[in-house]
């Protein structure tokens, strides 16, 4: 375990890390799902800038924050701060840097959070940065997998939904790659996966398959993976009706599938999963946004170095 | 009279870079990304000068100059043919060939409109990839990959 990757160090990118790192954060995430309540964080200022509302988020960060006794400063909504002003993005990071010991933030511009790290001087946790990457998604995506298959490595994950777009879904991939997956795809023809990560699975020797139905390949499955479709990626809104109701898990495709299967989902939910599997033990979702609250713990204690 | 030859229509230098085969199109970018309008050295070009492999190609001449590697592999990306010819009283002394470089900083825009760098006043910084044999550059803030054909300079 090397902690020492992780001292004073911003969390950008998942692309960032390697394999070990990713299990560093593992395992120092299980520690605080055993001891969730400590005070090592007594004295810091932890600021939470979300330069767009993501409430989700946002209160995922800040439970994590108040159970190890940290401070929070920050805005929900750039439309109540100085950047409604016109102040620069460098301007705001580097005064709010001057008053916290780390920074969370979560911005609408892609490469926002890169740009933010290097004009910050204290370290700056990448909470989503427009399409591009939500690294503390990623991991405890990938901390909820280990959790319910106790092993990360060659599982069978199905990915379900819209993989076109859906940035949670490309950076799963890649962190799995690390982990000898099979990986299966279904998406409506309109959403597949980008040939870019396609490429990546190709050369990486790592097996994948389209579909077109969940029930394809749910009898082998160990992790169904479901993200949400969304509306406004469809310019024919008769296609969206369609292609809506024929990526939808129900509890009884649930029926004959694997033990260890388990259902996850980033959250929000609108109506991929039906609320008749919620009550499956086979639904892990809300769990999985739980151990968000360690996996976020993990990482700031990590790179404070607090742990 | 003794007929010029097409090499003699620039004069020659007694010390110096002779930067040669640089597309015609792309002579100004040349002179921009090395700065050139900005040092006090006596410089000399020629373009439009018929170039079998090129059509129609530019060549620059500067005295008492000679570039670090960094420095002039930053024109790889648009004169990827620019051949130097380092001059030492009157002689060519060494021929270097120009390489890409691993990262470009500047010089490149990033071919994504939800870059940041496209919003605030952020110079656009690239890694430098080869994608079936063509170059990419895969931008360092929002990680999206600029092909050759979408590469437009800044
Ligand atoms: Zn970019």
């Amino acid at each position: 375990m090397s902690k020492e990757n992780f001292l004073g160090r911003s969390l950008v990118s998942i692309l960032d890390y390697g394999k070990d790192d990713y299990l560093t954060i593992m395992e120092v995430a299980k520690h605080f799902e055993a001891n969730p309540v400590q005070n090592i964080l007594s004295g810091k200022v932890i600021a939470t800038l979300f330069f767009e509302p993501s409430t989700r988020t946002r209160l995922s960060f800040e439970s994590a924050v108040n159970k190890l006794n940290g401070k929070i400063i920050g805005f929900t909504d750039a439309s109540t701060s100085s950047v409604k002003k016109g102040e620069s993005l460098k301007d705001t990071i580097q005064t709010v840097a001057n008053y916290s010991d780390l920074i969370v933030m979560r911005h609408p511009i892609e490469g926002s959070a890169r740009y933010a790290s290097e004009v910050s001087k204290v370290p700056v946790v990448n909470a989503g940065d427009g399409a591009n990457q939500h690294p503390t998604q990623t991991l405890l995506d990938l901390y909820s997998i280990l959790k319910t298959q106790n092993t990360l490595d060659n599982l069978e994950i199905t990915l379900v939904g819209d993989l076109k777009y859906g940035r949670t879904v490309h950076s799963l991939i890649m962190a799995m790659s690390h982990f000898n997956p099979k990986f299966n795809l279904v998406s409506p023809p309109t959403l597949k996966l980008p040939d870019e990560y396609k490429l990546f699975l190709k050369e990486k020797n790592i097996p994948f398959a389209e579909f077109e139905n969940i029930t394809d390949t749910i009898k082998t499955t160990d992790i169904l993976y479901v993200t949400r479709i969304q509306k406004e990626r469809f310019s024919d809104p008769i296609e969206y009706e369609k292609v809506k109701n024929s990526y939808v898990l129900r509890n009884e495709m649930l029926e004959g599938t694997k033990d260890n299967l388990r259902v996850l989902h980033p959250l929000p939910r609108v109506n991929e999963i039906s609320t008749d599997v919620d009550s499956n033990p086979k639904a892990y979702y809300f769990q999985q946004a739980l151990n968000g609250v360690y996996v976020r713990q993990a990482i700031i204690a990590l790179i404070l170095g607090l742990i | 009279m003794v007929k010029e030859n097409k090499e003699l229509k620039v004069s020659a230098i007694k010390e110096g870079t002779v930067i040669d085969h640089i597309p015609a199109s792309k002579l100004f970018k040349v002179i921009e990304i090395l700065s050139l309008d900005k040092i006090d050295k006596q410089i000399t070009f020629g373009t439009n000068l018929e170039s079998k492999k090129l059509g129609r190609k530019a060549i620059i001449k500067i005295s008492d100059k000679f570039f670090e590697e960094d420095e002039i592999n930053k024109i790889a990306l648009i004169a990827p043919d620019a051949k130097l010819n380092i001059i030492k009283d009157y002689e060519v002394v060494e021929k270097k060939v120009v390489k890409l470089p691993k990262q470009i900083h500047g010089i490149v825009k990033c071919v994504n409109p939800k870059c940041i760098t496209n919003y605030e006043d952020v110079p656009p910084k690239f890694t430098v990839l080869e994608k079936n044999g063509k170059v990419a550059l895969k931008c360092n803030y929002c990680e999206k990959i600029t092909d050759e054909e979408n590469i437009k300079l800044l």
